[in-house]
């Protein structure tokens, strides 16, 4: 059977660097760090002391009371996101059919803050449950795809992809083949996630995965320096309107950017190191490139996973070189971690959107904190110390590696009418 | 109002978003509040931890409007 083809819709951003897709992008090409002191909880005894939170944001701006008060942070961020790219993607709602537009969202953890406040409360109150009857609800993961659907009617396909750091590229892939298969005409995809919390910020802690940059944290997610020690948490969401494109075409939808090809692979490893010479995210890309009936001289900028951590960033772009041999030295590369920190099951999100800019754009967003490249890169690769670089962008290719080696791959391609 | 009273619709407003005037004798949580069964279950548990008594659940059936909840409170508290 003919797979069909499949395009972006609408858009959303919930982002520290921005609260919507204009902001999110006015910071992206203007190199601005998210990083900002802890406000959510009492950090002081804690090695690191900062992230990338939100700014200025009160969720019952745009959730009702009553609706906000049953959902966990991550599920706010996940609504909020979501609702900007189904108002973006200006769906005729009399005339759409609801039961064939799905809802497939990415989570790494999912409600964190929810588990943690209810423990913390069961232990002040001698180990006797008093258990709010909403806390299940709000704790898990697939609540966010639940209360996005709830929230637009949608009634196709609804659940939530868990993998990590690649939760919401796996979203993301999933929405796309049900659509090229025909069982949707539309999606509402996309991820977030809301980790920062005591056991967020202690856990990564505790795993030596965060900066402890604290006296200079607006430099501390610092992918590919040679002084980089860690990555910095970041909090929010992002959404994607996937549609199948006669149907984007015959409502006189804006088409934002084609999605080409979804890649995946495992790295069969360890649980949280990648393995030394890239290997799985060498399969993932070679993944995506078959999927998207393309060849690596068909790439022009890489998003990488890039988080600023010690072992990852180095393997991604061996597995690049490896992939991509000499066209590795003329694609432009960067990590908007650099800028946007790392939201773990929400970063294929953030970093989705990013992608899709760049191409309407036609502008790569750079990787900031580049103050001495490693050593152990090479010199010829463009990671695009900085500054945001104009150039032509056609396609660009996005990847995620999660914790458990779990690897996703996208490429987004431009559309020309 | 009774001190009971005022604060049982206290908690009303504050779990279930309602206005004050909508908190009378007669309004049933579900049909008039617009609380689900989980609400109810919520509103039960703030009860308990408000005035400091247990509601076992076979009680906790028969609480379904703001006066059968101020009264088995006046009844059950010093």
């Amino acid at each position: 059977m003919e797979l069909k083809r499949v395009v972006v819709t609408g858009l959303g951003a919930l982002t520290p660097i921005g609260n919507d897709v204009d902001s999110f992008w006015e910071s992206l090409k203007n190199g601005v760090s998210g990083a900002n002191l802890i406000t959510r909880f009492d950090c002081s005894a804690y090695k690191t002391r900062f992230a990338c939170e939100l700014k200025n944001f009160e969720p019952t701006d745009f959730i009702a009371r009553q609706d906000a008060r049953k959902m966990d942070l991550f599920t706010q961020f996940g609504v909020v996101a979501a609702d900007q790219a189904v108002a973006d993607a200006g769906f005729d709602m009399d005339k759409v059919n609801k039961n064939k537009i799905g809802v497939i969202w990415g989570s790494g953890i999912g409600g964190l803050k929810t588990f943690e406040e209810e423990m913390l409360n069961l232990a002040a109150t001698d180990m006797i449950p008093k258990i709010n009857p909403f806390f299940i609800p709000k704790m898990i993961a697939d609540s966010a795809s639940g209360q996005i659907s709830m929230r637009h009617g949608f009634r196709g396909p609804n659940f939530v992809t868990v993998s990590a750091c690649a939760s919401t590229n796996n979203a993301v892939i999933d929405a796309f083949n049900y659509i090229r298969l025909g069982r949707m005409v539309a999606c509402v995809t996309g991820g977030s996630e809301a980790a920062v919390t005591r056991a967020g910020i202690g856990g990564f802690n505790a795993l030596r995965a965060l900066s402890t940059r604290n006296d200079d944290y607006k430099t501390a997610s610092r992918p590919y320096d040679a002084d980089r020690d860690g990555f910095v948490l970041g909090e929010g969401g992002a959404s994607l309107i996937l549609e199948e494109y006669e149907h984007a075409k015959a409502r006189g939808a804006k088409i934002y950017c084609e999605l080409a090809g979804g890649g995946m692979s495992s790295d069969a490893y360890h649980i949280t190191a990648p393995h030394p010479d890239g290997l799985g995210a060498f399969l993932s890309m070679e993944d995506a490139l078959r999927d998207a009936n393309m060849v690596p001289e068909d790439i022009d900028y890489i998003n990488t996973h890039g988080t600023s951590t010690g072992l990852g960033d180095p393997q991604e772009i061996t597995a690049i070189e490896n992939l991509f041999k000499d066209h590795a030295y003329k694609v432009s590369v960067s990590s908007t971690k650099s800028m946007t920190g790392h939201l773990l099951g929400g970063a294929g999100a953030v970093e989705s959107v990013a992608a899709i800019l760049a191409i309407k754009h036609q502008m790569v967003p750079p990787t900031i904190n580049l103050f001495n490249v490693d050593e152990k890169i090479d010199a010829r690769i463009d990671l695009t110390p900085n500054v945001a670089k104009a150039r032509k962008i056609d396609v660009v290719l996005s990847n995620c590696f999660g914790f458990g080696g779990h690897n996703a791959t996208l490429i987004f391609k431009k559309y020309n009418g | 109002m009774s001190d009971i009273a005022s604060k049982v619709t206290k908690i009303i407003v504050e779990k279930l978003g309602v206005e004050e005037s909508e908190v009378t004798t007669e309004a049933s949580f579900t049909n008039d509040l617009g609380a689900d069964s989980l609400d109810t279950v919520e509103l039960i548990m703030e009860f308990e931890k408000e005035f400091n008594v247990s509601i076992p659940d076979d009680q906790a059936e028969n609480i379904q409007t703001v006066g059968q909840a101020v009264s088995y409170l006046e009844d059950n508290t010093k």
